[in-house]
């Protein structure tokens, strides 16, 4: 498995977050990973429990934001934390994954993310690569 | 910012004038230069979005805190007339709806307790579940839950976490009417069954403070302040419901705008008329979010109590007041000697009513609303009086705000050596987030003294006293 392509970019007051990937699915995928290293060091995160998100969304951009906003509340719901994911795309039907653990005291805290934002939302293809970006409320 | 942009009306009010072509209502910015030259364009190119706006009244208003935000900007006001095609903005109010601050005022003087501070620092640590991860005790079922989304603080009193006399020191009395759980998503709601009680993380936190200097000696005696007393304020929100309320309602109402034909200059906007579906769906979810929030806040007054309690055995702890600064609230205003019914959205902003106004208690009703702007934890904050003639809809700042990115911070500070040496400043910080803490740093944060004074200067507020931080349980 690669190493997924995770940036960040200044804001304020709250987090810039940047995935990329040769694919949009990849480049999902490592957007989430962005915002859940916010969260805890997800080299601690073992990936014993795995849930699907199901979605249906035309717009690429309000995809990124529907399914990071999804793993946030399924993560708080569940008091999970994630730090493997998959995604798969058809059309606008998306089939996604997100592998982690339950919440204990070897995790590392970080900062509670409340959700991914319509701020410099952006997914673009800039040549054989996609980069995925948008602001997440910390 | 560059203030050339800018044409300075007063000492403490500037105007953005709109470019020849651009089609949007007025834009005021309350602040000094310094204030001003700190914040980031973006909040310039924001606010005035927010004023291109339908049914925008009179201008679209920052605050002297204001900085960069998502939809408005933070320390952004904007009210909207209903019956002109006004919007409601889910950017316009935040993910943490209703977030906000508790005060409570005991009769405890620091000459008195401070040798009991590290013990008193380790049990609100252990009471107060704070930080991500973290639950609390509550487990609501479904129906019970669907209570405290009706009725906010006074759900929690009715089962034991306060008593109703404090309810009168809480906007709204402790309980907003049109909530409409029905709006709530069950994600949201199944959010939120281990997230009452709780403080949350980032910039939430619970403070001990001590009244350092007063300002206004009627207002802080009406208030209940004095020199040396030990205050105690909670900052935290509507936690996990008001967050997927947020996160719910963006797209949807972002669609709803295309669909409408409302022109928005960036989707981050997203909003809705306020007469249409989608607008009173968000309204409704959004006055259930405040009632979560006003009920997180009493429990946790009362978390706060009981560990006090143990400490001291003789403490009293009284709501001075609680107030809300991410929120959109019906409210009637004088605009060009008309009563005006608007919907005022206030992102980061405190509501702040002058005195004599009809919805204050009889207690605060000649001094005014008390306003609390909240500071870093190793500086300060300050609790004002709402001033007469308040230009902004009744608003005031609502924090220092940031002036250096989370990022920023991390790179600057440590934070187990932040801690250590805010310890050696008297200041005990309690947090299982080293990252949170450095993020947190007081120098992350604006000047809370400038602040204040071009919150009083600019008319917005007065201030009535100064609280030092001794104590900070942060998320």
């Amino acid at each position: 498995m690669s190493t997924p392509d995770t940036s960040y970019f200044e804001h304020d007051a709250d987090i810039g977050i940047i995935g990329r990937g040769a694919t949009v699915e990849q480049a999902f995928e490592a957007a989430a990973q962005a915002v859940f290293a916010i969260v805890t060091d997800l080299d601690l995160v073992q990936p014993s429990t795995i849930i699907t998100i199901e979605f249906e969304e035309a717009d690429l951009e309000f995809a990124l934001v529907t399914w990071l906003n999804q793993l946030l509340g399924k993560a708080r719901e569940q008091r999970l934390v994630f730090s493997r994911f998959h995604v798969q795309h058809n059309g606008d039907k998306w089939r996604t994954k997100a592998l982690g653990e339950k919440w204990h005291a070897g995790l590392e805290r970080g900062v509670e993310v409340k959700g991914a934002t319509l701020t410099m939302l952006s997914v673009k293809q800039s040549g054989p690569m996609w980069e995925v970006r948008c602001v997440v409320d910390v | 910012m560059d203030i050339k942009q800018l044409q300075q009306l007063q000492p403490y009010l500037w105007r953005f004038p709109s470019k020849p072509g651009e089609q949007r209502g007025e834009v005021l910015l309350y602040g000094n230069a310094p204030l001003l030259i700190s914040m980031d364009d973006k909040v310039l190119e924001q606010i005035a979005n927010v004023a291109s706006l339908p049914g925008l009244v009179d201008a679209a208003i920052t605050m002297p805190d204001a900085h960069w935000g998502y939809g408005f900007p933070i320390g952004g006001v904007a009210a909207f007339d209903a019956e002109q095609g006004g919007v409601i903005s889910a950017g316009g109010v935040g993910f943490d709806i209703s977030c906000g601050i508790r005060c409570l005022r005991s009769n405890l003087n620091l000459q008195d307790t401070v040798s009991n501070f590290s013990e008193l620092a380790d049990r609100l640590f252990k009471t107060i579940p704070a930080g991500v991860g973290e639950e609390g005790d509550i487990k609501l079922n479904p129906k019970q839950l669907d209570e405290v989304l009706q009725d906010g603080a006074k759900w929690a009193v009715q089962h034991g976490y306060g008593n109703a006399a404090e309810l009168e020191y809480v906007e709204e009395q402790g309980r907003v009417s049109s909530a409409v759980p029905e709006c709530v998503s069950e994600l949201a709601k199944k959010r939120q069954r281990g997230e009452m009680g709780t403080l949350g993380s980032g910039n939430h936190y619970l403070e001990v403070q001590v009244v350092d200097q007063i300002f206004d000696a009627a207002a802080a005696s009406a208030f209940g302040l004095h020199k040396d007393q030990l205050i105690v304020s909670i900052h935290c929100g509507s936690r996990g419901l008001g967050h997927q309320i947020g996160t719910d309602y963006l797209i949807m109402l972002a669609k709803a705008a295309n669909r409408l034909g409302i022109h928005l200059p960036n989707r981050e906007l997203a909003c809705a008329p306020i007469k249409s579906l989608e607008g009173q769906q968000y309204i409704g979810a959004m006055n259930a979010a405040i009632n979560c929030a006003l009920a997180n806040r009493q429990i946790l007054a009362h978390l706060t109590r009981v560990a006090f309690a143990d400490v001291f055995s003789q403490v009293t702890l009284e709501t001075l007041f609680d107030v809300s600064h991410n929120t959109c609230k019906l409210e009637t205003h004088e605009i060009n000697g008309n009563s005006r019914l608007l919907h005022v959205h206030r992102k980061g902003a405190t509501r702040a009513f002058g005195p004599g106004h009809s919805l204050l208690p009889e207690r605060y009703r000649a001094a005014g609303q008390p306003v609390i702007i909240g500071g870093s934890m190793g500086t300060g904050s300050y609790i004002l009086a709402g001033c007469s003639g308040n230009p902004a809809f009744a608003s005031a700042s609502h924090g220092a705000g940031r002036a250096m990115s989370r990022r920023q911070a991390k790179k600057h500070w440590q934070g187990r050596r932040l801690i250590d040496e805010l310890a050696q400043q008297g200041i005990l910080i309690r947090t299982r987030s080293m990252r949170g803490a450095a993020e947190e740093a007081p120098g992350a944060y604006k000047d809370v003294d400038l602040v204040a004074q071009a919150t009083e200067q600019a008319g917005l507020a007065r201030r009535v006293a100064f609280l030092r931080p001794k104590i900070c349980v942060k998320g």
